[in-house]
Formats: structure tokens, C-alpha cells, sequence
């Protein structure tokens, strides 16, 4: 008897955008068993309950909502005959790649895999991690769960709102919600600018007069039972509290926007540690783990800005773990890359095989007119810039790419060390 | 009449002047190219804007639509009516099926935004 009840070439843990678009990609590279396994009863991921506009702009060439992405994608993985276990979840993932599962279907069951690729995508920071003082009344919403009752459910979780955070899930809420009927009294910004994306500030906040107070947070909840307002204070350049500037805000709903994590509960329970910057595993130019074998992709490896680039990075997953498990191996490398804290990260984190790589980089506050350097800082001591790049204006909200050629990272000796930084 | 665009067309996210004459016509400036450019001048003569909902119709599950093209600005409350209006669905909905033809009198029409995908069907 076989220490498993089944086996595929490569499965795929998440049928979001990333996992369907990894799963594609294995398969158009010649590996006819693939495997998505999705805990929801349907594929798609999070893009079901994103029913507004923005998506597939890069992919399909047109735009569309979050559920026609899904469901063309869905078309793709059926068209090529991808076998999908819905309604299932992995409880453990192993090393040496075996895959524990439950389900009310087949209950639990073990699948061999050749490789592995993690796209669970992510999911938001709670209120928890805010630890603001006051009553904890019921009202109070990540703005993810609030859009999953609008769009999925089919319900209004509250008529006046207030939204902390400006993350574009919460902007997109504040229009769903006042295009509802709901009264979006502001948003409220901890950081001096917002995280969410400028189309969403002009259409989903200009565009309705809703404010936008930047440099400002929630600094006392009031209310029993149910929320019946919130006291908001302006920060000062470290984030506190100024005394003297609370004012109260009468609502019944306060929505959290305040950041998506990636969702690494697998990933470090087969003990591949996590980016501290990225919160997601450090990964090669083929978006693999330190494991063998084992890659990932989407919004559990860094959060991205839009699902058409979470998909964009699936196919460089795909393709390389159907490259993997049919022997293809290029010229190993060995060059590790750096950040300079301007830089926030950077994936992938290493190159491992000498190819023409894309790394994408995010930076840590806003910078006007910055230059991005590239120097190699060779094994033998020797140190040379290998490219430069002039910015108009970089910001967190945006994730940037540049080109490393294979040309350009050929040359360099094992051991050498890229380091990206800002001046 | 003078007002402040920020273009969303692409990440620069150009700050564009618009002069708008007396007798409508619109001057923009600061654009970073001619696609902003246009975006700019529809801003202030017609802006017009996609209108996205869902269809909560008894017994179903709700069901993402859109307008097929961008309708005025100004008749997306309108529209959100419309929609809230729908009480019954086509048999065996596809995605991109007419839902409502020719919305307030906007020429767009809302289209179902997902098909069989729905809540797993
Ligand atoms: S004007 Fe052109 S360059 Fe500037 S934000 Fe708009 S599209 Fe981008």
C-alpha cells in the first residue's frame, strides 16, 4: 500500500488569481497532472467579492471586475482539464512534499506532490494588532469582511461609517457602501499619505466628498453593544497622538483598512522562515523556496498592488516547477540581493541560475526625484554599480521592477551581493 | 473656472490644471502625455464613470453586474436604483447576459459580471 492516497506532478494550495494562473502555467509547460487545491467551494479567491472595476488591464488587455478576471481565468483551468478539489483544506505541508488534506467529501488525505506551489494569498491585520483604548462594541470590521457581506451575503453591515486606514480595500468600501445608501462620514490616514492607489482616492473618495485626513487615527472607540462613535486624533511625524486635536465622530460602523499579511501559516509549518520586510518566504528568481520543490506565488509571497502582477508572478512558478519536475535545470548561480532600508525589499531575494531575472522592489516612505543604484559587491572585496535608475517619485503604494539581464548578472562570481539602494 | 485633476490613468499620477472658459470650453495643462491629457478634458466636460452593484433577487445568491460601457457621473445613484429595482433573473445566466438594456436612457447596459462561477454553482 502506497503512504499516499494520491500523486501529481504539481499542486497548487489556493485557486485565487495566483494559484489558477501558476496551475495554467505548469500545464502549458507540458505537465498534464496538476492538482489546485481550495478551501472555498468555488475558485476565484478573495477577486469573487471584488465586484468593482480595475482588473485585467495587464492580463486580458481590457477592464474587468474582479469576478470576470476569476471566471476567465476559471475557463482557462477547465479548458485545459486541471483537476480542482474544492472545498478542501490543507491541514500540512510536508519537506519532502507530502500534503495532508480534509475535506467532508473525501475527508483526510495525503498527496505526493513533485513540487509544491504555495499561492493562499493573504489576508487583513486585525484591530488586535491596533490595540486602540476604549469599549469593544460590535460595529467594528475589517473592510474585507464588511465587502464580503455587501457583495457575497447580500447585506449592509451599518449605515454611518468611518473607515481607518486609506488601503484600497477600504476606499473601495467607501463607494460600495455609499453607493448603498450608507452615509461614509471619512477616512482617516495614520501615515502623511495614503496607502491605496490614486485612482481609487479620486473615484472611490473625490468623487463622493468623503475626506480624507491624513496623519490621523483612531484614538478611542465609544459605545455598548453596538458602536456608537469614535474619537479621532492627529498624529505627529511619529505616529502619536497630539493631545488637544481629538474630535468625536458619531457612527456605527468602523471599517479597518489598515494592511493585508500574507497568509504563511503553511509555509513555516514545513519551516521555511519568512522575510521580515516581505512577511512572505525569501525566494530565487523562480519564486522557490529554500526547499526544493517548493515555490511561491501571489499575495502569500508579497503583497502586490494588482492581482493581474499576483498572476504575472504565478506563471514565473508555474513555469519553473514544470520545468523542475521534467529535469530542466539551468547554470546555477549564487548571488544574494540586498536592501538598503530605503529599499524596503526585494524579490526574489536571490538568483540561483544565471537567466535574465525581473526584481521588484518596494521602498519605504515617499521620495521625490529619487535615483535607484544597483552595485555588486564582489566576493574578492571589488565593489561596482551595475545599473542605475532616475525616478520622477517613488512610494510605498507602488511596486517598482527593473531588469537584471543575464548579461548583467552572468558575469558575477558566486558569493557576490547585490545591494539595491536609493540616493 | 480653474480645477485640479489628478490623473489616474497611470501610476505618475500627473496633477493637471483645467481652465474652464465661460463658454465651456476646457485649457488643461501640466498633462504627461496625451493620454491624461484627454482623460483631463472628459473629467470636465463629461465624466463618466463604470457602475458596478449586485443583483439581490430572492432565493439567489447576489450577483455581481455592470455597466457594459461608462455611464455620466452625475447617474450613478440613478443607476444604483435601477439595479435595486431588478426582481427576476434569466434561466441559466452567463456571464456578460443583458440584465437591463440601455440603463437610465444612459445607452450602457448592465450585464451580468459572473456566470456559473457563482457561490460555487
Ligand atoms: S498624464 Fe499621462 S503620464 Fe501623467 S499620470 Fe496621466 S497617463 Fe500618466
Amino acid at each position: 500500500m502506497a503512504a499516499w492516497d494520491y500523486e501529481y506532478s504539481v499542486v497548487v494550495i489556493g485557486g485565487g488569481p495566483a494559484g489558477m494562473s501558476a496551475a495554467i502555467a505548469a500545464h502549458d509547460c507540458g505537465v498534464s497532472d496538476v492538482l489546485i487545491i481550495e478551501r472555498e467551494n468555488a475558485l476565484g479567491g478573495i477577486l469573487r467579492q471584488c465586484i468593482h472595476c480595475g482588473f485585467g488591464l495587464e492580463l486580458f488587455k481590457e477592464e474587468l471586475t474582479g469576478p470576470e478576471f476569476a471566471e476567465r481565468l476559471a475557463e482557462q483551468v477547465e479548458q485545459r482539464g486541471i483537476e480542482c478539489k474544492l472545498s478542501t483544506m490543507v491541514l500540512n505541508v510536508s519537506r519532502d512534499k507530502l500534503i495532508t488534506t480534509t475535506s467532508a467529501e473525501e475527508g483526510v488525505l495525503t498527496i505526493k506532490a513533485g513540487a509544491i506551489i504555495f499561492a493562499m494569498g493573504c489576508r487583513e491585520r486585525s484591530r488586535g494588532a491596533l490595540t486602540t483604548p476604549g469599549t469593544r462594541p460590535s460595529g467594528i470590521f475589517s473592510a474585507g469582511a464588511a465587502q464580503r457581506y455587501v457583495n457575497i451575503e447580500g447585506y449592509m453591515p451599518g449605515k454611518e461609517v468611518v473607515i481607518l486606514g486609506s488601503g484600497d480595500i477600504g476606499l473601495i468600501m467607501a463607494r460600495r457602501m455609499t453607493l448603498e445608501g450608507a452615509h461614509v462620514k471619512l477616512v482617516c490616514e495614520v501615515m502623511p499619505y495614503s496607502g491605496g492607489l490614486a485612482r481609487n482616492i479620486e473615484q472611490c473618495l473625490h468623487d463622493f466628498d468623503i475626506p480624507l485626513l491624513l496623519s490621523h487615527t483612531v484614538t478611542k472607540i465609544h459605545g455598548k453593544g453596538r458602536l456608537e462613535g469614535v474619537t479621532i486624533s492627529q498624529v505627529d511625524e511619529r505616529r502619536r497622538p497630539i493631545p488637544g486635536t481629538e474630535q468625536y465622530v458619531e457612527c456605527d460602523t468602523l471599517l479597518l483598512s489598515v494592511g493585508l499579511i500574507p497568509e504563511n501559516e503553511l509555509t513555516t509549518g514545513c519551516g521555511i522562515p519568512l522575510n521580515g520586510a516581505t512577511k512572505g518566504a525569501e525566494v530565487d528568481q523562480d519564486r522557490q523556496t529554500e526547499v526544493p520543490g517548493i515555490y511561491a506565488c501571489g499575495n502569500v509571497l508579497h503583497v502586490h498592488d494588482l492581482a493581474d502582477y499576483a498572476a504575472e508572478e504565478a506563471r514565473i512558478a508555474g513555469k519553473a516547477a514544470a520545468e523542475l519536475v521534467r529535469g530542466e535545470t539551468g547554470t546555477p548561480a549564487d548571488i544574494r540581493l540586498k536592501t538598503d532600508g530605503k529599499v524596503r525589499y526585494t524579490v526574489p531575494q536571490r538568483i540561483t541560475v544565471k537567466k535574465d531575472v525581473t526584481v521588484y522592489y518596494r521602498v519605504s516612505d515617499v521620495f521625490d526625484t529619487p535615483r535607484l543604484t544597483v552595485t555588486a559587491k564582489l566576493p574578492d572585496g571589488e565593489t561596482r554599480d551595475i545599473l542605475t535608475k532616475k525616478y520622477i517619485r517613488l512610494a510605498p503604494g507602488t511596486m517598482e521592477a527593473v531588469k537584471l539581464s543575464r548579461d548583467l548578472t552572468g558575469e558575477l562570481p558566486d558569493g557576490t551581493v547585490l545591494e539595491f539602494r536609493l540616493n | 473656472m480653474n480645477r485640479k485633476i489628478i490623473c489616474i490613468i497611470c501610476p505618475r499620477s500627473c496633477e493637471i490644471d483645467a481652465e474652464i472658459a465661460a463658454d465651456g470650453s476646457v485649457t488643461v495643462s501640466g498633462f504627461g502625455c496625451q493620454r491624461g491629457k484627454r482623460y483631463a478634458e472628459s473629467e470636465c466636460i463629461n465624466p463618466v464613470r463604470t457602475v458596478t452593484s449586485t443583483v439581490c433577487v430572492e432565493g439567489h445568491a447576489p450577483l455581481p453586474v455592470r455597466t457594459d460601457k461608462p455611464v455620466p457621473k452625475a447617474k450613478m445613484f440613478e443607476c444604483m436604483k435601477a439595479i435595486a429595482k431588478v426582481k427576476a433573473l434569466p434561466p441559466d445566466l452567463h456571464m456578460g447576459d443583458v440584465i437591463l438594456e440601455d440603463i437610465c436612457g444612459t445607452g450602457a447596459n448592465l450585464i451580468a459580471a459572473a456566470g456559473r462561477m457563482r457561490n460555487g454553482n
